[in-house]
This record gives C-alpha cells, sequence and structure tokens, in this order.
C-alpha cells in the first residue's frame, strides 16, 4: 500500500471535520439503493409472481371457459369482457392479499435486511445520518411497492388485449364505460389502491427499523391486514369498522359505477393517510434512538 | 354482492305497506267550542332540549250547516327557548294519528315553532267520521284549529285572530295542507308531501288526456287506501264501512265494485281535491313528490305545483327517492327542507342551506361499497320546469303488433306494486340483473317499440310522450311503461304504468300518451323501449278475452333538464380533520423524544461542545464513558483512554469485557449512557460527519449477499457519497487479496475472504483511524503476517489504527500501544513494553492484569491509575 497525504501535511491543514469529499447530502444515493435492492432475489421473485400472474388468469378462463352470472353481480362475471375488465378483475382478487404481501415485503425487508447482513452498521458508519438513511430507503422501498402494485394491472392489460381484445369496460351492474373514460377510471383505480396500501407500506417499515428479522417485518404487516379484516367482518362494530385500516381497501370499486362515488375513497384516503403519517413518525422516532446491535 | 341488502330492503319494505297507506291521513276542525277534555302538559323527551307539549281535546263544529260537533285530539308542543313563534299544523297520513308527526313536531318545535299536531276526524281519538278533506268537514275543522292557536301566548300573530301559521303533512296531511290553504287566508306558507291535485284522476288515472270519468281504476291503491280507514276495534267490527262517513263508503263501494266511475264519485273526489281550490291558493308551497309512488305521482304535484305558481306565489319541487310505493324516505333531507321553506316564509330568515332552488331532484348516484347502500344525491335547478321541458323525439320503431287480454284478466303484468319502490333505486343504477328477475309482462300481453341505441346517455326528467294507434273493439283499458333496454336485458325505468282507455276504435283510433313522470338515466348503448300492455296487476282490467292491435305512430318525446345540477353530498368532517390530526401527532412523535440522549446529537448545533480545537490532532479521546444495556449489565464502566497519531493501538480483554461494545459507540451505532467520545476533537454521534474519518471492521463483515465483493465495495462506496477517486480501491482491493472471487456474489464466500472484504471495505478511503475487531480471525498464517505488515505501515504514514484481539502474540507484534479492559472496565494501558514490563511475554502480564482487575474492581482501577503514564 501507497502513501497518500504526507504526515506533516495533515497535521497543517485545520483538523477537517470529515473524510475528503464527504458531503452529508450526497449519502446513500436513491440510484445506488435501488441498485442494491434490485438484484436481489426477493424482488426478483416478487416482481416475477406480480408479471406472471395475469398470464395465468388468462389461462384459467381459457381452460374454464367464460365465467357466467351466478346470480350476484361481480367482476368476475365480466372478466373476459375486455383488457380493462380483466385487469380489473386481476386487481380485485389480488388487493387483498397478493399485493399486500407485496408492498409489505418491499417495506418491511428494507431496513431489516441490512440489520440481518450486518450492512446497516457499516452504513451508519460511513457515516450515512440515521434519518437520511430512513428516508431514502424509504423513498426506494415506496418506489418498488409503487412499481409492483402498478406492474399487475399493466400486464393484465397486455395479457387481457392478447387473451380479450380492446375495448370499452363492461360493468358487473350492466352498462359499459368507454375506452377513454376507462383509462381514467383506470388511474383512478391504480392511485387509490397504492394509496390505500400506504398503511401496511407503512406498519411493514415500523416493524422494519424495529425488528432484525426481515420475515418477522413483513409478516407482521400482513397479519394486520388479516386482523384488520376480521374485525371488518364483526358487524357488531358498526361504524368504528370505519376507522380500521383495511375498511376501505376496496373503495376503488366505487369508480366502477357510472357515476364515480368518491365518498369511500376520500375516507379511505384519510385513513390510510392517517396511519401512515403515525406509524412513518414513529418509524424515524424509533430508529433514530435505538441502539443498533445486530 | 348487493343481493342480499337488495332483498333485506324489500322486505323491510313489504312489512312497512301497512304503515305506508297508512300516511295517507286527514284533519278536521270546525270552530273551537271548549278547550276541554283532558289538559295534560307534559315533556315529549328527547336527545335534545326536552319539548313541552300540552294533549288537549279541542272541540270542534263543522258539517254544512256548521251543526255538527267533533272532538279533534291534538298535541300542542310549546316552542323551545319560551317566547312567541311562527305556529305549524302537521297533518298525518290516511290510517294514522297525531302520534305519527312527534318526531318532526319536536324538530320543529326546537326551531322556535309552535306546532299543533292533531288526528283528523275518524282517526286516532278524535270523533266523528272520514270525510275525505272535505271543504265541510275536514277544513272547517282545521279552520278551528287555527282559531285555537291565534289564542295561545305562545303563537305569532298577523293580526287579530290571525296567527302566523304553516301547514305541512303526508298524503292525507298534505292535502289538508293545500284544501285549507285554498280555504283559509290565515294560512301562510304549507309544504304538502306526496299528496293528490284531484284525487278522481289519481284513482281513475288517463294517460290520453280524456279525464277520470274514462280512466282506469286503481283498485290495488284504492282498496288499501280505503281500507286502512276502516279502523280497528269495534267500529270496523260493526260495519262494512268502518269510520267512513256513510256517503264517502258508498261511493267507494260502488266504484270498487264496478271498476268504473259514478259522476257522483267524480263529483265527491273532486271536491276533496286541492285541483278545486287551485285558483285560491296562494302562499308559498314546497310541493314534495315521491318518486316511488304509483299513488299519487309526480304529476300530481306537478299539477298543483304549476296552479300555485299560476297564482304568483312562490314554489319549490322535490322530487324525493321514496313515495307511497316504498323507496328511501329521505326523511332528514325532506324534514330539513321542510324546515327552511317555513324559516324563510314564516320566519322570514334567509334559508340555511342557501338552496333557493325551484326545482330538486335526488338520484341514486351509486352504491356506497363500504356499507353497501345507495348513495342519493340531490340535483337542483333555479326555477321549476315542468314535466315537459327540453324535449326532443327519440324515433321508435317496430310493427303494428297484436296484443291479447287474458280471459280474467289474468296472469296480469307486474309494475308498480306497494313495496316495490325500493327496486326503482337499483333500476336508477343500471342494476338491469335484479329487477328484470321479477317478472313483469306476461307473454302475448304487451307491444314493444323501442328506440335506437343511445349514442349518448339520456337523463330523462319530466312525462314522455308518444302517440299511439289501437284497433280493436270494444273499450280497451291499456297500460304504457318505459323500459331501459340494457345490451343484457330489458327492465322497468321506474316501476310506474300510465293507464288509458281507448274506446270506439273498431277501425283504429290515434291517442297521445302521456308516459309516467320520472328522473331516470338511460345509459350510452342502451335503447328506450316503449311497452304497451293488456293488463296491470294494479289495475282493474276487464275479464273478456280481447286481441288489440297497437302501433306507434310517432316517435316518442323525452324531456330534459339539463340545468339539473348535482351538488355533492358532503364528506363528514373527519375525513378532513383526521389526516391533520395525525400530520400533528406524527410531528409531535418526530419532535418530543430528542431530549432523552440527545444533548450532543442536535449535531453542528452547539459546535463549540462539539468540536474541541485544542483536541483536533487526537485521532480518538475518550472519557468516562459508560454504557448499561437494558437488563442492567454494565458493559462500560466508566472508560476513558486516548489515542495519538501513528500508533497502533491494541484493544484487549477477556470475553465480555466491553470492547465491542466500546467500539459500536465509537461508530455511533450505540449511545452511550454517560461520558463522551472525541474524534479529532469531534464528538462522536450518530451519523456525526467526522465519521467518515473513520475506518471500521466490527463484529464481522457485513455485506449484501446478493452481490459480488467488487459491487459490495463499489455500492458502499457510493453511499458514502465520496467521489470515486478517494476511494484509492485497488489498494483495498490488493489487501483483500480475492482473485477471481472478486466477481463472485459474497454469499458464495468463505468465511476469510468475507473478512478480508471487510478489512479492505474499512480501509477505503484510507481513513485516518481505522478500527479493526478481531482482523485476523479466519486468516492464514501467510495472510496474518501481510495484515501485521499492512497495519504498521498504515500507522507509519501518520495515521492511526485500532486493534482488538485475543491473540496477545498478535497485539505484541503489530501494536505499539496497548488498552486492556476487564469487566468494561479499563485496567492497563500505556505502550505494549511498558504494559508487558522487561522479559515478560504479553499473555503473563495480561493474565496478571486480568486476575488483578477480576480479584478487586476499585484496587485494579486504582492500580492502572497509577502506572497510567500510558495515558497521554
Amino acid at each position: 500500500m501507497s502513501t497518500t497525504t504526507p504526515l506533516n501535511g495533515r497535521q497543517a491543514a485545520a483538523a477537517p471535520e470529515t473524510g475528503p469529499g464527504y458531503d452529508v447530502r450526497r449519502t446513500l444515493p436513491l440510484r445506488v439503493e435501488i441498485v442494491r435492492q434490485f438484484r436481489r432475489r426477493r424482488t426478483l421473485v416478487a416482481f416475477g409472481i406480480l408479471l406472471v400472474l395475469p398470464w395465468i388468469l388468462v389461462a384459467a378462463f381459457k381452460i374454464g371457459g367464460d365465467p357466467g352470472p351466478d346470480g350476484i353481480p361481480s367482476l368476475v362475471d365480466v372478466a373476459t369482457s375486455s383488457a380493462l375488465n380483466f385487469a380489473l378483475f386481476a386487481l380485485f382478487v389480488s388487493v387483498g392479499f397478493l399485493l399486500v404481501v407485496a408492498v409489505a415485503l418491499f417495506c418491511g425487508d428494507t431496513v431489516a435486511s441490512e440489520a440481518g447482513w450486518s450492512s446497516l452498521r457499516y452504513l451508519l458508519a460511513a457515516p450515512v445520518p440515521r434519518a437520511r438513511l430512513l428516508r431514502q430507503k424509504l423513498v426506494v422501498a415506496l418506489g418498488y411497492a409503487a412499481v409492483a402494485v402498478v406492474s399487475l394491472p399493466l400486464m393484465s392489460l397486455v395479457a387481457g388485449t392478447v387473451a380479450f381484445g380492446w375495448g370499452s369496460v363492461e360493468l358487473p351492474t350492466g352498462g359499459s364505460v368507454p375506452v377513454s373514460t376507462a383509462l381514467g377510471r383506470m388511474g383512478i383505480i391504480v392511485g387509490y389502491a397504492l394509496i390505500s396500501q400506504l398503511v401496511v407500506a407503512a406498519l411493514a417499515f415500523l416493524l422494519s427499523v424495529t425488528t432484525d428479522s426481515p420475515l418477522g417485518a413483513v409478516g407482521g404487516a400482513v397479519g394486520l391486514v388479516i386482523v384488520s379484516n376480521i374485525l371488518d367482518a364483526v358487524t357488531a362494530l358498526g361504524d368504528w369498522r370505519d376507522f380500521l385500516p383495511t375498511h376501505w381497501m376496496y373503495s376503488w370499486m366505487d369508480a366502477l359505477q357510472p357515476e364515480i362515488q368518491w365518498t369511500g375513497m376520500a375516507k379511505g384516503t384519510a385513513i390510510s393517510m392517517a396511519y401512515a403519517l403515525i406509524l412513518f413518525a414513529l418509524a424515524f422516532r424509533r430508529f433514530r434512538t435505538r441502539d443498533v446491535v445486530s | 354482492m348487493k343481493v342480499t341488502s337488495t332483498i333485506e330492503r324489500l322486505r323491510g319494505r313489504w312489512d312497512r305497506v301497512g304503515r305506508t297507506a297508512r300516511r295517507v291521513t286527514a284533519a278536521g276542525g270546525a270552530l273551537v267550542l271548549v278547550g276541554g277534555g283532558g289538559l295534560v302538559w307534559g315533556l315529549a323527551a328527547g336527545g335534545d332540549a326536552p319539548v313541552r307539549t300540552l294533549q288537549q281535546r279541542i272541540q270542534v263544529m263543522d258539517g254544512p250547516k256548521d251543526d255538527q260537533r267533533v272532538t279533534l285530539d291534538t298535541t300542542f308542543y310549546r316552542p323551545v327557548g319560551g317566547g312567541k313563534g311562527p305556529a305549524v299544523l302537521l297533518g298525518h297520513g290516511f290510517g294514522g294519528s297525531k302520534d305519527d308527526v312527534r318526531a318532526e313536531a319536536e324538530e320543529l318545535a326546537r326551531e322556535g315553532y309552535a306546532v299543533l299536531a292533531w288526528s283528523a276526524r275518524g282517526f286516532g281519538k278524535s270523533t266523528g267520521e272520514i270525510a275525505l278533506n272535505s271543504p265541510d268537514y275536514e277544513v272547517k275543522d282545521v279552520r278551528q284549529l287555527i282559531d285555537w292557536l291565534a289564542k295561545r301566548p305562545e303563537v305569532q300573530l298577523d293580526g287579530p285572530g290571525d296567527p302566523r301559521v304553516g301547514m305541512a303533512g303526508e298524503s292525507y296531511g298534505g292535502a289538508i295542507a293545500l284544501l285549507t290553504a285554498g280555504h283559509d287566508k290565515r294560512v301562510d306558507a304549507i309544504a304538502p308531501q306526496i299528496t293528490w291535485n284531484d284525487l278522481a284522476d289519481a284513482l281513475f288515472p288517463n294517460a290520453t288526456g280524456e279525464g277520470a270519468d274514462k280512466g282506469v281504476f286503481k283498485k290495488l291503491w284504492a282498496g288499501i287506501f280505503f281500507s286502512s280507514g276502516m279502523g280497528e276495534g269495534p267500529a270496523a267490527q260493526e260495519n262494512a264501512c268502518g269510520r267512513f262517513m256513510p256517503a264517502v263508503c258508498d261511493m267507494y263501494q260502488e266504484i270498487a265494485e264496478t271498476g268504473r266511475p259514478t259522476p257522483a264519485a267524480i263529483e265527491m273526489l273532486k271536491r276533496s281535491s286541492p285541483a278545486a281550490v287551485a285558483g285560491q291558493i296562494k302562499v308559498p308551497s314546497l310541493i314534495v313528490q315521491g318518486q316511488s309512488d304509483s299513488l299519487f305521482p309526480l304529476d300530481h304535484g306537478d299539477a298543483n305545483a304549476r296552479a300555485i305558481a299560476r297564482n304568483g306565489a312562490p314554489v319549490s319541487v322535490v322530487w324525493f327517492q321514496g313515495g307511497h310505493d316504498g323507496g328511501d324516505p329521505e326523511t332528514g333531507r325532506v324534514r330539513g327542507l321542510v324546515r327552511d321553506w317555513f324559516d324563510r316564509y314564516l320566519e322570514r330568515k334567509a334559508p340555511s342551506g342557501g338552496a333557493d332552488d325551484g326545482f330538486t331532484v335526488t338520484r341514486a348516484g351509486g352504491i356506497d361499497s363500504s356499507t353497501q347502500s345507495v348513495v342519493i344525491e340531490a340535483a337542483g335547478t333555479r326555477t321549476y320546469p315542468g314535466l315537459a321541458s327540453g324535449t326532443r323525439t327519440l324515433a321508435l320503431t317496430g310493427r303494428e303488433q297484436t296484443i291479447h287480454n287474458p280471459a280474467g284478466g289474468s296472469p296480469a303484468s307486474i309494475s308498480a306494486l306497494p313495496g316495490l319502490g325500493a327496486l326503482g333505486n337499483l333500476g336508477d343504477l343500471g342494476g338491469a340483473g335484479l329487477t328484470s328477475q321479477l317478472p313483469v309482462d306476461m307473454p302475448g300481453q304487451s307491444a314493444t317499440f323501442d328506440t335506437a341505441a343511445l349514442a349518448q346517455p339520456v337523463q330523462l326528467t319530466g312525462a314522455a310522450t308518444v302517440r299511439i294507434k289501437v284497433t280493436g273493439k270494444g273499450d280497451i283499458p291499456l297500460f304504457a311503461k318505459l323500459y331501459d333496454v340494457a345490451p343484457g336485458g330489458a327492465s322497468p325505468a321506474r316501476r310506474l304504468a300510465a293507464p288509458l282507455r281507448v274506446e270506439k276504435a273498431d277501425t283504429g283510433r290515434e291517442v297521445t300518451v302521456t308516459l309516467p313522470a320520472m328522473d331516470y338515466r338511460f345509459d350510452r348503448g342502451h335503447r328506450l323501449r316503449l311497452v304497451v300492455a293488456t293488463t296491470d296487476m294494479g289495475f282493474a282490467t276487464p275479464p273478456q278475452p280481447a286481441s288489440f292491435k297497437v302501433a306507434a305512430v310517432s316517435g316518442l318525446t323525452v324531456p330534459a333538464v339539463p340545468s339539473l345540477h348535482t351538488t355533492a353530498a358532503p364528506l363528514p368532517a373527519w375525513v378532513w380533520i383526521l389526516p391533520g390530526v395525525a400530520l400533528a401527532v406524527a410531528a409531535g412523535i418526530l419532535v418530543t423524544g430528542r431530549g432523552r440522549r440527545g444533548r450532543g446529537r442536535a449535531g453542528l448545533l452547539g459546535s463549540a461542545e462539539t468540536f474541541d480545537p485544542a483536541r483536533a490532532g487526537v485521532p480518538l479521546q475518550i472519557t468516562g464513558l459508560t454504557k448499561a444495556y437494558k437488563n442492567g449489565h454494565l458493559a462500560v464502566d466508566d472508560l476513558s483512554f486516548s489515542v495519538e497519531k501513528g500508533q497502533v493501538l491494541g484493544l484487549l480483554g477477556p470475553n465480555g469485557a466491553g470492547k465491542t461494545t466500546t467500539l459500536r459507540m465509537l461508530m455511533g451505532l450505540i449511545h452511550p449512557d454517560a461520558g463522551e467520545i472525541r474524534i479529532f476533537g469531534r464528538r462522536v454521534t450518530p451519523g456525526a460527519p467526522v465519521l467518515s474519518r473513520l475506518g471500521s471492521f466490527v463484529e464481522g463483515p457485513g455485506f449484501l449477499p446478493h452481490l459480488s465483493g467488487r459491487d459490495n465495495l463499489d455500492l458502499y462506496w457510493r453511499a458514502t457519497g465520496r467521489p470515486a477517486e478517494e476511494a484509492h480501491l485497488d489498494e483495498a482491493l490488493k489487501i483483500a487479496d480475492l482473485g477471481a472471487a472478486l466477481d463472485r456474489a459474497v454469499r458464495t464466500y468463505s468465511q476469510g475472504m468475507r473478512q478480508r472484504l471487510a478489512i479492505a471495505q474499512a480501509m477505503l478511503g484510507l481513513p485516518d483511524l481505522l478500527v479493526l475487531d478481531e482482523p485476523t480471525n479466519g486468516l492464514d498464517p501467510p495472510q496474518i503476517r501481510e495484515m501485521r505488515d499492512v497495519l504498521i505501515r498504515y500507522a507509519a504514514e501518520g495515521r492511526t489504527v485500532i486493534v482488538s484481539s485475543h491473540l496477545l502474540s498478535e497485539v505484541e507484534m503489530t501494536c505499539t500501544h496497548a488498552v486492556v479492559m476487564s469487566r468494561g472496565r479499563r485496567v492497563a494501558a500505556g505502550p505494549v513494553a511498558e504494559i508487558v514490563g522487561s522479559g515478560r511475554r504479553l499473555e503473563d502480564a495480561f493474565l496478571e492484569i486480568i486476575s488483578a482487575g477480576n480479584g478487586s474492581g476499585v484496587e485494579g482501577t486504582a492500580k492502572v491509575a497509577g502506572n497510567g503514564k500510558g495515558e497521554a
């Protein structure tokens, strides 16, 4: 190893606070974190499932034939009417669990896995300030989660176009929406799906900074959704159910009516945002004072 | 999805049929002779302010000659808050009593109104017989109730004997409001709901406009209407007329038996109709009519509204979802509108809702997915446009068709039925799948004529008209209806039928048919269908089998009111408040909890404290460092030492001595409970920038296992944000000495390879202070020797190296200085040679120091302090 700066020169300098070129605002850039996360098998498997699922559904409909109405109008009755219908159906069947798992995976794994690999302490000693580390990781995790939520309907549109053709959306209650309107509605639906998953993301993130076990963080967030869904089934709770984090998870279906009903989505947004804000704040506070011993 | 709830609601509707029918009530009055009867003051318990009531039997005189004495059972609700207020007379529905309006009366009383509710003659505990809101009976009764009101101290007067008074009520109670306003100038405002304009037209409707004498008998509703006036108990048992006045009873029995009106019956029904006094109703009127109402359909409200508007009085029309057939009663909305109306025209206040729309239609806007309930929205426009505004004509296709009347008139089509109103809502939402499951038309009994598929949605508001040609023998009752034909199937657009009677059509006769008034949206791609049927379950049809031909000779003229504007229902306040509160709580969470440990963590603030220039040249100084873990274990106890430039310091101690904890605090990973660590004079806090001058390898390597060694180092350096040329990657890689393995994923590495890579990572950027924890673990002897040389050379360049190790020989060979720790305390410090003493091996010295330290901590410390010259 060779000599770099002469000793005398270093002493003459007025005791630099940092190593050469260090700037806190440049630590852990987003694109570095994106690359760090992207090549993980977990990331690739999650995206793989989300991108393959629409084709599996297409195969299922091709094998099983077109669904017929069974008395209760639902999205599955009209799933094969057009690509947009198919995408809506794919979203409908995945929003309650698959997307929850995907979102919990990206947000729950991000800090806990670094702790598990022990790489967290080297990042913190680099030093990446804790709040900044958390912020950068959160942005990237939310970004991956959002791409995951968006990729499913997009791939469903592709698969649906190939399998069922492009056309206006048939509503399960009767009536149809032209493509131009339907694409806008689709945007609203996906946007709302993202917002409604925010509470899952926030809880997973909080658990992620609390535990060193990635699976614990992901499982904890998914567990919350399950418990919330169970409580939601207890109709005796009445209006209290309005404040369950998952109560409004399917409110995006209000955008599938002849006239969009905003009330449910507005309430769901308020609930999801409120929970998420508090959980994120708790995550930052927790991480700020936590002893990193992993 | 929604089937269950729909059926439940439907069932609820059926249960309510009796009650619905009962709404059709009356009131009566004549001169108040004696304020007799039981005089009882009471308190009506409510959720809000209690309302004081006065139960009283008021005697009135009525009849054509004002000679029949009747006692009316009344409840007077005093205005809450005392003082004088305008009066409101609340009538009840047919078959009901004054108790039906208690809730509404209390609400009005709380708003400062003096409210009088009464049981009309022939109902409840009032005496007398039902005269069907006759001007000679019920109207006279109410006029005397107004006299009574004029004497109440709580009631505001417009003049002597003239109280400020409004009237409201549903159905029978609404008709008396209209009739009284037509007969008594003292009434100042009215709000009749779901009531009739012409009772003859209501019971014998005729969509050709040729009048009730040729109308079709609405037998089902008429039967329910009259039977609900029978009353219960002895009167109903004694005779078939119950509490009806014999003349009324005879009239009904005659028309019900034949299904055809007599001139006398029509004359009697017309006398009981607001239409008879339409020219005299000159007060502000809020006309509320139901969209699910086949008994008094929307055209009755329309006739009332137009008649009153012609007299120059302000009129506002409301079409709500409910009605006699059922559907959403929208109680809160309707009562609010009534209250606003009285506020405006009795109290002369500006309306609270700001809604001074002349026309309001409520529409099913969709289904709230969380409650599975139908969302009702109100659309309004400034003026009431009537039933035929903004018309356009849609061409109808369909040949002339032959339809048959079944023998006995059965089976009959089903359109409107009491209780079926709830389905109207769903039809509005495009719930064709649901409504079409109910049988509607029987085969061979109906002719259909369709429009083309709509290129744009059509919102029909009003009554569509069409001209048809009917050919057939005899007297032909027909039923014209509108259907909404979706691509998936046809369903009634509102379950309403317009009956018509065509006579003398042996060679064909053309008539113009006015279809039922409604507010209905036909979607894009749907068709409108005109259905002309021979039967309808709600109406009397002839038993003789017959066949007719029906053809449409004109297009369908469809009215619309494009100016109707929907204002969305406001969201509950918590939708806005909750995120705000959460934001505040989140801010609170972040702001608090900073203080507990954080003096120094304020970072750049307090830089005088965080930076001590005097010690800027000291690579590491630890003072009084103490750390206890949560379980109470004191891992580091008042540790102090410092390291100078050029030193290679060995940190020695048995397991659990607190070496690693000290190094973790040095890296800012855990928070000391007391004491401080300064690197180049700067206090170490989590993420302190000075840590960028520290390279560390503590407690094993930490890499992303899915990335190669090279990528790990590369990404780590990029994560520090420092320029690539500062990394000196080649020198680090030389130390790692991984060869081709550098481009394999780290998960494939052996322990030693990871170890070397981690040391290389610690040396990236050639930090001024290098901290290595057990650096030689997993290295083979040549590598250990190489490592030793690297560290010595590194320090010789003016940098500082701290090595913690168990391998005493390593420390002895590598280090210039050493700090010995035991149980979290420093037990010795100084140049290695000094600690070892002459002629001893480090191992012996170490064991001796440790055992001394363990024997007596205090003593040991004192001893170390004694020979602590090593602490520079």
